[in-house]
């Protein structure tokens, strides 16, 4: 098999076009209203403000973390519903009368969450950005129940990145809290 | 992202409605695309249309055997669904061979269809693109091409000049196990009902690259149908890429089989990762009928669905790469 070198493209650089149209007045912010972690609140927000801006600068919850910003890494995994998804990937203003559960809600007056636990037996981190996002997944895939053997917990927590490499100990942490 | 408004109607009329009278609004499902675009400054509509609380929802079995998929259900509750499972493992299998959990919990039936290519030159602004900006070239065609298209393209867009060139990709991995089941798109517009056979419905680029697929303007999907023909017994998907999870297809196979004893009475095949479409080839579905399942006969109708295709340098070794795996697939269907 031949692969030919890596050349750059053979056409001009296109001149950047601006292709947003004319200026249009500014639209004003709208009241939203969710349960985060068990509390109404009401936030004063634009439309265009993801729900991971809106957890992290507007709701003071700064647990979920921002990483690439565009649905590749998972550090921003938080629940609706009960259902895990990608907070950078959605609208605030999409959630409205949404239950809301951050990585701030899983502990509770009994103590921490197993999965929070387990990922402290398990030293389940290094630099640790990753984990809440890597909690909140774990407990949406324990909510889903499709999660039975070590090969499923790798396959279908492969939405969450850790560029640490702390994947094995993760993975014990998930299966000692599927097993309990 | 550019500022823009947003709606949340709750009937289908409200929602048309919505974007006859704003031609720069869009919809939104899941989001999962759209919103990635925007952030990347290659969409910029000004009104959001949420499509999520439409009554568009439900999987239901239809009087004559077909199976209703809803287009604002979830890939994940699609795939997870006990009649999906049972009725259609091809599609359940392709659906959860995509993207991740979390993104499967997001994204809607409706909204895969809808899926830009990933090629890095529609993502670049800085770079030319006929499908981002008609006419200004293909940044792809003598750019790095590794994940791009090897059928489908014709001689005409060879050349990285031409105002029409475009080897992109179709991205989903649900619309190839779609196109072997021969799904079909239900859709509602200004013009009323209509429906679109699978094949039909996403198309080549020809000299509109931009245009993706054959929704008019104005139209919705409403739901995505399965005939009664599930390939229950004899089906496989099998995903090539880079890594063994959440990565797009380079080459991916959809096999759906009929079987009585070891001669294949029916087949389906379509390809995924190698064209601006699911690619299908009823002729070398038909060079199976009636044929012994060996790696001999899998092996002629792999030569004949990739006669024809052209590698750009860095995809080239897709070709060989797709018969392979149509072979690998084959057998993993009958076996």
């Amino acid at each position: 098999m031949s692969v030919k070198t890596l050349t750059p493209p053979a056409v001009q650089l296109a001149a950047k076009a601006d292709t947003r149209g004319p200026a249009r007045p500014m639209p004003k912010p709208g009241m939203v209203t969710f349960r985060i972690n068990g509390e109404s609140k009401t936030l004063s927000i634009a439309p265009w403000t993801t729900l991971l801006d809106a957890l992290r600068e507007y709701a003071n919850l700064t647990g979920t973390k921002k990483g690439c910003d565009h649905g590749q890494c998972g550090a921003c995994t938080v629940l609706v519903n009960g259902t895990r998804i990608n907070s950078c990937l959605t609208l605030a203003v999409m959630h409205d009368d949404h239950e809301i559960t951050t990585i701030e809600g899983l502990a509770n007056e009994g103590g921490l969450h197993p999965l929070q636990t387990a990922f402290i037996n398990h030293d389940a981190f290094q630099c640790g950005y990753c984990t809440p996002g890597q909690i909140c997944s774990a407990v949406g895939l324990m909510n889903e129940g499709q999660a039975k053997t070590e090969a499923d917990v790798r396959e279908l927590m492969s939405g969450n990145i850790c560029r640490c490499g702390a994947y094995p100990h993760i993975v014990d942490a998930v299966m000692e809290a599927i097993k309990k | 992202m550019n500022p823009f408004t947003y709606a949340r109607p709750d009937s289908v009329d409200k929602a048309l409605g919505e974007l006859r009278t704003n031609p720069t609004a869009k919809f939104i499902g899941g989001g999962t695309n759209l919103i990635d675009l925007m952030k990347e400054n290659i969409e910029h509509p000004t009104r959001l249309v949420d499509v999520n609380r439409l009554p568009l929802g439900g999987i239901s079995e239809l009087p004559d055997g077909r199976l209703r998929l809803g287009a604002t259900v979830t890939n994940a509750e699609t795939a997870y669904n006990e009649l999906v499972k049972t009725r259609y493992p091809l599609l359940s299998q392709t659906i959860l061979a995509g993207a991740s959990p979390q993104l499967r919990n997001m994204a809607t039936n409706g909204g895969n269809l809808f899926q830009r290519t990933r090629c890095y030159y529609f993502y670049d602004t800085s770079m030319p693109c006929n499908k981002r900006q008609p006419g200004s070239g293909c940044a792809a065609i003598g750019g790095y091409n590794r994940i791009h298209a090897i059928l489908g393209t014709t001689s005409g867009n060879a050349d990285a000049t031409s105002p029409t060139a475009c080897i992109a990709t179709y991205p989903s991995d649900m619309a190839v196990a779609l196109a072997a089941l021969e799904a079909v798109v239900q859709v509602t517009g200004p013009n009323g009902e209509r429906s679109i056979n699978f094949a039909d419905f996403h198309r080549l680029p020809g000299n509109e690259p931009q245009r993706d697929n054959t929704l008019e303007a104005n139209e919705i999907v409403k739901s995505i149908d399965l005939p009664a023909k599930g390939f229950t017994e004899n089906h496989t998907y099998l995903k090539l890429r880079d890594r063994s999870s959440y990565a797009f297809a380079l080459v991916s196979v959809a096999v759906g089989l009929e079987m009585a004893g070891n001669t294949i009475t029916d087949a389906r095949i379509a390809l995924g990762g190698v064209a601006h479409k699911p690619w299908r080839k009823p002729e070398a579905e038909q060079l199976l009928v009636g044929k012994a399942a060996t790696p001999e006969n899998f092996q002629l109708a792999a030569d004949n669905l990739l006669a024809g295709a052209i590698g750009y340098g860095h995809n080239t070794f897709k070709i060989d790469l797709a018969k392979r795996a149509i072979v690998r697939a084959l057998g993993e269907a009958t076996n």
